[in-house]
């Protein structure tokens, strides 16, 4: 059925009782012409991609629990393109293009919101590199805007821009065309569009390993037993290294826990994306109200998807100090996803050196933003079974190439990028 | 909250420590072909358990030293010096 406004009245005569399911949910078949592993945004974006622009619609999706039930019903939904360097400065512009389009091509309401991506800046050093970043992106041809302090503080009338701040405010770099997607509807929409077009979205099924003969894929283990498949897509995000391992490949990626939190709801008080490097903060308000922030990784390895108390401590410090009058709320919730953090700080969406064999993932903090550029890709990588010009940086040989992307310039510390 | 538990000092809150990674990794021999020189650099094991790790009690003795930790609970499992084996369950 497609939702409209016709669908809607309909629908509301009978009470909303008869909207039909928006995806199936069918048993495996014994064989598929590609597998994806995950059921995450990537892993959905690869299927309906591979169905669309492919013409593969003998395809699964397998997802261990339930759909977006991983990072991306975790995130905190911010959506940018803000990047240095040329590789991911092209990938993550062509994924906000995906975004501004992708309700009306998944006929499905993402709740794309470009309230802007404002990065402050709090010192001479902090301004020099926002300014060569920013006109990096300009010449690039992506949208970069810098503001400075009296233009920050008329705008943002509760964020603290006194010359006496604990974090003095100096200006910042601002992505007028960044801002917030609606999580959950990324997965569910991808899911449907994709379910339209032939795709079997198999829920409660884990792989629990690949089967490789003669140098290539042949099918994969599930707990819904044996599928035979001759191309398989990894999009597992945290869990990438055991799944990659289940083909006897090590990768340059570590596990490492990532929170988030939310205030209970408010009427309307910021109307954009506010972020500090200096102070490893951001927040944003989410359409119901809440107050969403979050800083750092805990900064060590974890599969425990929840954190500790002192990065909580740290996100609310810095949350007082750029905003002292969000004092009087209450924290309701806090959480934890696993992030796929790489050696680089840039993701990998290439072939891996196993015959039919696939993945995308080393999202580290910012894959929710790349879920469309991510999937689009993947699918075109799995279907001709070489790279895209737009992800050819993006390969697992990159590593011992040196050619790594390292927009940070950390190193190979994979909590410090 | 981790309660570290260094074994020059005793237990101490995680925040007067700082994080070295994966402390199963050795630095190869001078002459090592080039795919040593990468495992060492940038391939990790990564693994969902036990995980052998380095520790700088950066805020206390300044001292480096080993923990093993379960990934998936935060557990710990043991903690030695540098030059000690690590007890506890094996990863
Ligand atoms: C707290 C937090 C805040 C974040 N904020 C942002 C942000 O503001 N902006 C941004 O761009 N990014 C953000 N990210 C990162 C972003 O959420 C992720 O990079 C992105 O959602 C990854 O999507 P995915 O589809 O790869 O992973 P997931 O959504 O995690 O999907 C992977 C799926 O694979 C399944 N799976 C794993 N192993 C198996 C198996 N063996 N068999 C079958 N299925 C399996 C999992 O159950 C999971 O559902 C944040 C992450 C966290 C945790
Ligand atoms: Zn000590």
């Amino acid at each position: 059925m497609r939702y409209s406004i016709f669908s809607l009245a309909r629908n509301a005569l009978t009470h909303h009782q008869h909207w039909p399911l928006a995806w199936r949910s069918p048993a495996p078949k014994p064989r598929y012409d590609a597998v994806i592993i995950g059921g995450g945004g990537h892993g959905l974006a690869t299927a309906y991609y591979l169905a669309k622009e492919h013409g593969m619609s003998n395809i699964a999706v397998l997802e261990k629990g339930w759909l977006g039930g991983g990072n991306t019903g975790r995130n905190t939904t911010i959506v940018r393109s803000n990047y240095h360097l040329d590789p991911n400065a092209h990938f993550y512009e062509y994924s906000l293009k995906l975004w501004e389009g992708l309700s009306q091509e998944l006929n499905f309401n993402v709740m794309y919101s470009a309230r802007g991506v404002l990065n402050l800046v709090h010192s001479p050093a902090d301004m020099d590199a926002a300014m060569r970043r920013g006109n990096a992106m300009r010449l690039n041809g992506i949208d970069a805007r810098f503001l400075s302090r009296d233009e920050i503080a008329q705008w943002i009338p509760n964020l603290d821009c006194s010359a006496n701040a604990r974090f003095p405010i100096h200006g910042g770099l601002l992505q007028p065309r960044g801002g917030t997607v609606r999580h959950d509807a990324v997965a569910w929409g991808y899911a449907r569009a994709a379910d339209a077009r032939g795709v079997d979205v198999i829920q409660q099924c884990e792989v629990t390993g690949i089967r490789v003969e003669a140098g290539a894929v042949v099918g994969v283990e599930t707990t819904q037993g044996y599928i035979a498949t001759p191309k398989i897509g990894i999009a597992v995000a945290g869990h990438s290294g055991q799944v990659a391992a289940m083909a006897g490949l090590k990768l340059p990626i570590e596990s490492h826990v990532l929170q988030a939190m939310v205030t209970e709801p408010v009427k309307p008080v910021l109307d954009t994306v506010v972020t500090s490097g200096a102070v490893h903060f951001y927040i944003s308000q989410s359409d119901r109200g809440e107050l969403v922030m979050g800083g750092d990784l805990d900064f060590y390895n974890s599969y425990a998807q929840r954190g500790n108390l002192p990065i909580i401590e740290h996100v609310v410090a810095a949350c007082l100090a750029l905003f002292p009058s969000f004092g009087r709320m209450k924290l309701m919730r806090t959480w934890g996803g696993i992030m796929d953090m790489t050696m680089d700080g840039s993701p990998i969406i290439a072939k891996l050196p196993v015959n039919g064999l696939y993945m995308t993932g080393g999202w580290c903090y910012g894959g929710f933003k790349a879920t469309p550029a991510s999937g689009w890709l993947h699918a075109y990588t799995i279907a001709h079974d070489q790279p895209h010009p737009l992800n050819a940086a993006f390969t697992l040989e990159r590593f011992a190439e040196g050619r790594v992307l390292d927009e940070k310039g950390a190193g190979p510390y994979p909590w410090a990028h | 909250m981790l309660l570290i538990p260094c074994p020059w000092c005793g237990p101490r809150n995680q925040i007067e420590f700082t994080y070295g990674g994966d402390a199963t990794v050795q630095r190869p021999g001078n002459d090592a072909p080039e795919a040593a020189w990468e495992a060492f650099v940038y391939m990790r094991d990564n693994p969902s358990g036990p995980h052998d790790e380095l520790w700088l009690h950066s805020a206390g003795c300044r001292s480096w030293f080993k923990l093993r930790r379960d990934t998936r609970t935060h557990d710990i499992l043991g903690s030695a010096r540098m030059g000690d084996e690590l007890g506890g369950e094996s990863p």
